[in-house]
């Protein structure tokens, strides 16, 4: 019971002052029938050095000492040490979304940056702070290209993450709206073709991923430009933004959908990350989500107050833009202080060192026997390598030599047996690459 | 300054300019390691037209500088740390530090969703384990972990209730939502595609059973109720009342966000309840992060097992444990990977610090700490609803409006008096709402000193209207211009442009 205040002749004044003479009376409210007799068949309580015990123990069994070359929509990047520094300040993680903007100018002023810096990553007018995650923030912007075009179908490249598009699936699947899928061209992007002829005046936006699930980059003002002739919406979702360091900003899109987990988030076995919906700024009231706008006060002060709350759930209820309430604030907080760490150079320098250790790895595995590269599209820090072997199965095998071996894409794309996608970035190191490169030869070798 | 206020004294804090007026070309707060394999030429690897030449406007500035810079911002904040947070339905409790510990943990944080479940069992068993625990705790069947918030909790609730009628023929188009309810709940049912009917609550705060009576037909898919309600009010007929909803065909889905107030000492799963959601940010103790993340685990009776969202934990026979998505009648995914895992971490090293006796006692506290609060400021201010309640009360500003002095102002004053202040104009069916929740985080003596500002505040509200209504009076900022915010909206910071640039 240490976090409880309270000593046991504080609790019997307390009840004393309200006429009680036992806890118990406080939940006479509850009917007797609904209230518990037994306590509950929980553990009984650890202590301090107990819970640390557990935790740790558990961390051992996972994948501790392997050699992980995985993306797939998270990403290993160098975590400043800053970043857990500030973000652990009680001012920072224990307050409330900033309603009450006088006491909280600075969880508002850094949402503030936050927003600045995604519009000046994206080259977007206006991004909001936040959404869940990237496959969230994905789905919420198709539903935002509905409302604003009142159209009823959204086309959906395949080679957006599996787990996006099961996202947008369960989103979209109210009355009404319709799911294409686009196919994919033999460079690993979308198939341009086959988009024009799918491409109509239902069409309320065409989905894509930049880098796509493939690691390929994809022809954004081409794409934008097909879309933008049949008066549909291009919305983009970046699940890599670490390529935005080198890459130019998807400017042409009309909304993109980014995975900020990159910037300074742990993978930690699948969240907190943090999703963003950045746009137009002719869009900004079908945005869901939080806004941070700066004003001031009666003295002429800057100050920052949340702003165009009327799109949310809070006010407009039922006829709200989104249902979403509590977001990710804490993580967004972590990656403007990354972005601050990298700052203009840095960032361009990170994604330098990313696309030089994904393009070694690969050059170096296109030696092998029995290994080829399917697509010819650049790619940054992700690949696809094509085996003339089971992937799944080689995956296995290298397991137990304490390397995961990107993931086998036939867990989502049954079809795809031979397919493994990999994933090097700054943190991968020459001789595990280079170990890696060996140990596949190995296995692949009858 | 009022000679009342004990708790709180003004002090100077530091000016800080946004990051990007700070930035100064050539500096830096990074080291990158040498390269250690042969560097690629971005324009021949990637292709010249795909390449940015610069990011316009990020900042440069070295790490010193970052490290004051949001330093100070911190100090322009009020957090649980700085003292009580009395946000009514936000369960404003202490965040136990072990918890952040435990979740930064190496083998932990470091892992990855993809990786194989065989080099993820530690991952996987702390999951099992806040699910079992979760499970008692609510007394329901089944429970997903997934969803990241309360609200999308909420979604996952609607969409199982949607796919168990639809699997049984007819979807129906309407939710029933109480008038008391948060914003979220007609929001989620409008987002899934319902149409939302709200029903009036009865003179004694809760939920109209004759209302709902007349509401119940063959097209209610379902009732989101809140219990205890946000008056803080126990739905003493809850049991009636899924009665009603399930003889009509419909189902009801219970809103935990309270579940401050029964943890320990009722279950929904006793409640009649199909499906019930947990704000693991508000009843077990992670943090609110200034907004997020939270994580909102949905708890359901067996019948809407099969509807849960993938993937699934499922234990084999030897003990090891997998993640399991072919589930046909599955809902689908409601986010990509598994879900908020390190906020279900610290969820799990909060239950395991209380075990069964500390939930429970803990929930007495909050209740206690409540209704002490109510006690001593009834007669105050103004009690709509004289129910009893359980973890939070709601007084209404009707006695100081007739001075002028709205719950708002109040509110800002609390800010002087060195409080965070309480819910402001929530719910909505109290006109002037003051919505209070203490937890049972608060001491006698932090209790007491609040107790003491509000009737301090009452009684300047007779003798100081005026002052009232322009507090606070010693923060950074002044109230600000919400109007100007939102019909000219600054949503960035835009660099100044160079003189010669106006010509």
């Amino acid at each position: 019971m240490r976090y409880l205040p309270k000593s046991d002749s504080d609790r019997r004044e307390m009840l004393r002052t309200l006429g009680l003479s036992s806890a118990d009376q406080l939940f006479d409210s509850i009917p007797a029938e609904l209230r518990r007799k037994q306590p509950l068949a929980l553990p009984r309580a650890l202590s301090e050095p107990e819970i640390l015990d557990y935790f740790r123990q558990h961390a051992a069994e996972n994948a501790a000492g392997h050699v992980k070359l995985l993306g797939a929509g998270a990403y290993d990047h160098f975590r400043p040490v800053v970043i857990d520094a500030l973000i652990s300040r009680g001012e920072f993680f224990t307050a409330y979304t900033p309603y009450q903007a006088e006491i909280s100018q600075g969880t508002l002023q850094a949402i503030f940056e936050f927003q600045t810096l995604l519009c000046q990553l994206t080259g977007q007018e206006v991004a909001n702070a936040s959404m869940y995650d990237g496959s969230t923030a994905l789905a919420e912007a198709a539903l935002m290209a509905l409302r604003i075009t009142g159209r009823s179908r959204v086309l959906v490249a395949a080679n957006i993450h599996p787990e996006y598009r099961e996202v947008m699936q369960t989103y979209l699947a109210g009355p009404g709206v319709t799911l294409a899928e686009v196919p994919v061209a033999a460079s690993g992007q979308v198939d341009s073709a086959a988009l024009e002829k799918l491409l109509n005046e239902t069409v309320a936006a065409v989905a894509i991923q930049s880098p796509n699930f493939f690691g390929c980059i994809e022809e954004i003002p081409a794409l934008a430009e097909q879309t933008h002739r049949h008066g549909a919406l291009l919305v983009t979702a970046i699940a890599e933004p670490v390529s935005l360091g080198l890459l130019r900003a998807p400017a042409e899109a009309d909304i993109v959908a980014l995975e900020s987990q990159a910037f300074g988030l742990p993978t930690s076995y699948g969240g907190p990350y943090a999703g963003v919906i950045a746009t137009k700024e002719k869009f900004v009231r079908s945005l869901p989500g939080r806004l941070a706008g700066q004003t001031t006060d009666r003295d002429g002060r800057r100050g920052f107050v949340l702003a165009l709350a009327t799109r949310e759930q809070h006010i407009r209820r039922e006829k709200a833009t989104s249902n979403i309430c509590t977001n990710q604030a804490l993580c967004a907080l972590a990656v403007t202080i990354f972005l601050c760490v990298y700052g203009r150079r840095g960032l361009r320098e990170l994604a330098e060192q990313n696309l030089a250790k994904a393009g070694y790895l690969a050059a170096e595995l296109a030696k092998l026997k029995g290994v080829r590269l399917p697509y010819t599209a650049p790619f940054f820090n992700e690949f696809v390598v094509e085996l003339d072997a089971d992937a799944a199965e080689i995956h296995r095998r290298l397991l137990p030599r304490k390397f995961v071996a990107g993931v086998p894409l036939s867990r989502w794309l049954p079809e795809r047996r031979g397919a493994l996608l990999l994933c090097a970035t700054e943190t991968a190191k020459r001789g595990d690459l280079d170990s890696f490169v060996a140990a596949l030869r190995e296995v692949l070798q009858p | 300054m009022s000679d009342a206020i004990r708790k709180a004294a003004p002090h100077v804090s530091q000016s800080e300019a946004l990051i990007f007026e700070k930035s100064t070309p050539g500096k830096q707060a990074f080291a990158l390691p040498p390269l250690d394999v042969p560097a690629a030429d971005p324009a021949r690897a990637l292709g010249a037209a795909h390449l940015r030449s610069d990011i316009e406007g990020f900042p440069e500035v070295s790490e010193i500088e970052i490290i004051r810079h949001f330093t100070r911002l911190s100090t322009w904040n009020y957090g649980v740390d700085t003292g009580m947070y009395p946000l009514g339905s936000c369960t404003m409790k202490y965040n136990p530090r072990v918890n952040e510990v435990v979740a930064r943990l190496p083998g932990l944080a470091t892992e990855h969703p993809l990786q194989p479940d065989e080099v993820s069992q530690g991952c996987l068993r702390i999951l099992r384990d806040l699910e079992r625990c979760l499970l008692e705790i609510t007394g329901m069947d089944a429970i997903t972990l997934q969803p990241a918030a309360g609200a999308h909790g909420e979604m996952t609730g609607v969409r199982l209730i949607r796919a168990h009628l639809t699997a049984q023929g007819d979807p129906r188009r309407v939710i029933l939502v109480p008038d008391s309810a948060h914003g979220t709940n007609p929001a989620t049912a409008a987002m899934s595609g319902y149409r939302v009917e709200n029903i009036k609550s009865n003179p004694a705060g809760q939920l109209d059973l004759d209302a709902l009576r007349q509401r119940m037909n063959g097209d209610v898919a379902g009732l989101m109720i809140t219990n205890p309600n946000t008056l803080g009010i126990f739905e003493v007929r809850i049991r009636e009342i899924c009665e009603m909803v399930h003889a009509a065909g419909g189902l009801v889905y219970m809103d935990g966000a309270n579940m401050n107030a029964l943890a320990g000492i009722a279950r929904p799963g006793d409640f009649g309840v199909d499906i019930v959601h947990l704000n693991l940010h508000k009843t077990f103790s992670t943090p609110h992060g200034g907004g997020g993340p939270g994580a909102g685990p949905v708890a359901v009776k067996k019948i809407l097992e099969p509807y849960l969202p993938v993937p699934r934990l499922v234990e084999l026979p030897d003990g090891r444990l997998r993640l399991v998505s072919d589930r046909p009648q599955s809902i689908g995914r409601m986010r990509a990977f598994v879900g908020n895992f390190g906020v279900l971490a610290r969820a799990l090293a909060y239950i395991l610090a209380n075990g069964p006796d500390g939930i429970r006692r803990t929930t007495e506290d909050a209740v206690l700490n409540a209704n002490y609060i109510r006690k001593q400021l009834e007669g105050i201010y103004e009690l709509p609803y004289p129910s009893p309640t359980l973890h939070e009360c709601v007084f209404s500003d009707r006695r100081q409006m007739k001075n002028n002095v709205s719950t708002m102002d109040i509110a800002k004053r609390l800010i002087d008096f060195g409080f965070h202040p309480y819910t402001v104009a929530f719910p909505l069916i109290v006109h002037g709402a003051l919505m209070i929740e203490p937890t049972e985080s608060e001491s006698k003596e932090e209790l007491d000193l609040f107790i003491e500002a509000m009737k301090a505040i009452a009684r300047e509200a007779e003798t100081h209207a005026e002052m009232v209504r322009h507090a606070p009076h010693t923060t950074r900022v002044q109230r600000l211009d919400e109007v100007t915010a939102n019909r000219k909206p600054i949503l960035r910071w835009k660099p100044v442009p160079p003189p010669d640039a106006a010509d």
